[in-house]
């Protein structure tokens, strides 16, 4: 499909409910699609919602109102109403994530942290090893840290095996959630050649960047997501 | 992935008088899920958990499960001679205190063996084998078969009983409170060991728990008991990263950061 | 010279034997299940037989020849006093040999003899329960009899195996009768395992204490547990018995003196008996009657 994921007036609201129940909308009338090998950064100022639309299409928050619709596999999933399963069966072949921050399993090593994905397809272990590994040398993580749960690791270590877990598999859609903050410019600029290859590959992708120069090298198109504000709508 | 749901759940209650367990529960699992049920003591999961696994008889409502054959069985309708079968092959009960779920006078072989003697297995070095092949699994170190669990630690008698458990490759595992009581170093091998199984294994489980770092861990979907009603379910993560029930974000905002 | 206190034929009253015959017909119908009685007060404690002599009085009448043997001797203690008893209370025929006896009441030994249909054998039992020192609740085990769940008892040939080597279990070896019930064969030496199976005779076995009657009709099948690689085996002797040469019994030790010095003769002294009659001699007869 050319055009894997289209977002449809999709609203989002959080009501606090330990604060007396205030009520803070999020975004309204979000309306969006992403072709196959495009890169569509989100932008606008802080705190506009920016995370919380690429939290949205995860399926990691929930939608009040509106369409996330995914080519799964050929079939058209509605990730906003879709039941759990669904949810991390399009997880595991079709959507990927690259989030700010690394949840640690304990025990598990950085190499395997970045193969599973691959394992859960299927992929027998030894395969998935060696592509996590050629992922972590391109990364520049130092060969030392690869048997190592990545709880002590530094901002940038944890970044950087957070990125290669969300690089390794084929996934139709990546989302891209401030991938290099942590990083150098060496490792930037790595980060800004993954993206190429996979837009080449025709993933669709959709990312939050901070940092200038990285949005130029991988932008086709800028979405500014204060045109979805909630007091936009309204007016 | 399964078409068809492992368990169905149709508005559980349990009453104790006229004191509510649990109320109007309704779901379906599915063959490798993993679901959570966390709530503060007295929310009604451990009665939940006893209603499902067939320890306690419910007030109302049907659990059915799909058995081997391709059939649907009302949990409350099978014999119990079934029922028993059933616990023994087909599923899987982790108790929270490991010498609940353990024979403890007996060696941690004949432990893991039992259920396979109890299918009918008859020859002594098979069993052994398979006993030493799990034993090894769940990090246990072969030299300790013929020792009691008496002389185990907690974790090694709580992962002697989750061995004793899988020996007979159960669909579907209860869990209830599993690194209850462990220190928390034995709690993080322990969770590390049920992910693997669980996902090496294909296990559908339903994990009853107080504390959320295991639930996020450990499941696919959490549902969210208070005063015997399920106040929110759904995907783990989005439960805990986007609560929606008042309760829920109390609970969520509850936790201490390290 | 009549005594002052007479009893009813065999000591119990008749409804009390109807009653435990109710239980053995149930015992026969359904071969190796323990059937609860109402077990009586006897004139000996519990311990010494009740169970045994309970089911004797019950099914004895006056054309029976009762012979009572204790671990395979007519002339121990107990043998001679229930033999007594029952002499008192019935006046019935009475035999030290096993050929002539109707009904052999025994504590933990199976005669050597081969039994004939129209026999029976009593057995005195102290716990009927296999599973009980794995299982020691009453409502899990007859659940598990009723069940037909015996992995426990496996479970136990399995810790023999692994502990010992080999199943150590010597005496009151589990079986499975008919296919179905596992029974406690009371304590006698796996030795005698092999001749409750298909036997002429009927073979009643009762626990007073724990008031319990259970039955192997004649020509059943009863099976001694074991696993595939570690098959039933019978206790094996180096000698034959000292006193008659017999090969193939089960052996006694007896201590000669305090020197270590020690001879195996036959359990079975009727058996004994019988061979050393018939000619035949062991190693130290043989020395006696050159001695003499």
């Amino acid at each position: 499909m050319a055009t894997p994921l289209v977002v449809s007036e999709v609203a989002k609201s959080f009501t606090m409910h330990l604060r007396d129940g205030v009520r803070r909308p999020v975004v309204a009338n979000v309306s969006f699609s992403v072709k196959a090998g495009e890169c569509v950064v989100l932008g606008g100022p802080s705190g506009v919602g920016k995370s919380s639309i690429l939290k949205m299409l995860y399926g990691n928050y929930g939608v009040d109102e509106g369409q996330i619709l995914m080519d799964h596999d050929g079939k058209l999933v509605n990730l906003a109403t879709a039941e759990p399963r669904t949810v991390l069966e399009v997880r595991r072949t079709t959507l990927g994530y690259v989030s700010q921050f690394l949840r640690v399993v304990p025990r598990v090593s950085a190499l395997d942290i970045v193969a599973e994905p691959l394992q859960a397809r299927g992929t027998p272990i030894e395969e998935a090893r060696a592509h996590a590994a050629e992922l972590l040398s391109k990364l520049n993580l130092p060969r030392e840290l690869w048997s190592l749960p990545p709880a002590t690791f530094s901002g940038g270590e944890q970044q950087r095996v957070n990125i290669a877990r969300g690089f390794i598999t084929d996934h139709r859609i990546l989302l891209l959630d401030e991938p290099t903050a942590s990083l150098d410019a060496k490792n930037r600029a790595v980060v800004v050649e993954l993206i190429a290859e996979k837009k080449a590959k025709g993933t669709a992708l959709i990312g939050i960047f901070h940092d200038e120069e990285v949005r130029d090298a991988v932008a086709d198109r800028i979405l500014d997501v204060s045109a979805f504000s909630p007091r936009k709508a309204a007016a | 992935m399964s078409t068809l749901p492992l368990l169905k759940v149709n508005d559980l209650s349990k009453f104790y008088g006229s004191r509510i367990g649990c109320r109007n529960v309704s779901f379906e699992l599915y063959a490798g899920e993993v679901l959570a049920i966390v709530g503060e003591s007295g929310s009604g999961k451990t009665t939940l958990l006893s209603c499902l696994s067939t320890r306690l008889m419910p007030t109302s409502g049907i659990v059915e499960y799909h058995m081997r054959d391709g059939q649907y069985r009302d949990l409350a309708r099978m014999g119990e001679a079934e029922r028993r079968f059933l616990m023994r092959t087909d599923w899987g009960f982790v108790h929270q205190n490991p010498a609940d779920g353990l024979r403890m006078t007996v060696s941690a072989g004949a432990n893991v063996g039992e259920r396979l003697m109890a299918v009918g297995d008859r020859h002594y070095g098979n069993i052994r084998a398979t006993a030493s092949d799990w034993l090894e699994r769940v990090e246990i170190g072969v030299d300790r078969i013929d020792d009691q669990p008496r002389a185990f630690s907690g974790g090694m008698r709580q992962r002697l009983q989750i061995a004793r458990n899988l020996v007979t490759s159960p669909r579907l595992v209860f869990m209830d409170e599993p690194t209850g009581g462990l220190d928390v170093s034995v709690q993080a091998r322990l969770l590390d060991l049920v992910r693997g199984l669980v996902h090496d294994l294909g296990l559908a489980a339903v994990i009853v728990t107080h504390d959320l770092a295991v639930a996020r861990l450990l499941s696919h979907r959490m549902m969210v008991m208070k005063d015997g009603a399920v106040i929110e379910q759904g995907l783990t993560d989005r439960v805990l990263d986007d609560p929606r029930e008042p309760y829920t974000q109390l609970l969520v905002s509850s936790i201490l950061q390290v | 010279m009549n005594d002052l206190a007479t009893y009813n034929f065999a000591y119990l009253d008749e409804q009390t034997k109807r009653m435990i015959r109710r239980a053995i017909l149930k015992a026969i119908a359904i071969p190796g299940y323990q059937v609860p009685f109402a077990s009586r007060e006897m004139p000996m404690p519990y311990g010494w037989g009740t169970g045994g002599v309970q089911v004797t009085a019950s099914i004895l009448g006056p054309e029976d020849v009762l012979k009572v043997i204790d671990q395979g001797a007519d002339d121990t203690t107990n043998a001679v006093s229930i033999r007594a008893f029952f002499q008192k209370v019935a006046n019935v025929a009475v035999t030290t040999r096993t050929k002539e006896a109707t009904i052999i009441q025994t504590r933990h030994r199976i005669p050597e003899e081969k039994l004939s249909e129209g026999q029976t054998l009593v057995y005195q039992v102290p716990i009927p329960e296999p599973l009980r020192f794995l299982e020691p609740r009453e409502t899990e085990t007859r659940k598990m009899h009723a069940l037909e769940e015996y992995g426990l008892m496996h479970v136990k040939l399995y810790e023999d195996i692994a502990r010992n080597g080999h199943i150590a279990t010597t005496y009151a070896y589990p079986v499975k009768v008919e296919g179905r019930y596992v029974m406690d064969p009371s304590p006698t030496p796996k030795f005698d395992n092999p001749k409750m199976h298909m036997s002429e005779a009927l073979q009643l076995f009762g626990a007073g204490r724990e008031k319990r009657i259970y039955a192997v009709p004649p020509y059943t099948d009863v099976v001694s547990l074991d696993f595939d690689d570690h098959p039933f085996e019978i206790q094996s002797f180096d000698k034959p018995c000292a006193l008659c040469g017999a090969e193939d019994v089960y052996l006694d030790e007896v201590i000669l003196d305090d020197k270590g010095g020690r001879m195996f003769v036959c359990s079975d002294t009727d058996h004994c008996e019988d061979r050393r009659a018939c000619g035949h001699a062991g190693h130290m007869l043989a020395r006696q009657e050159a001695a003499e």
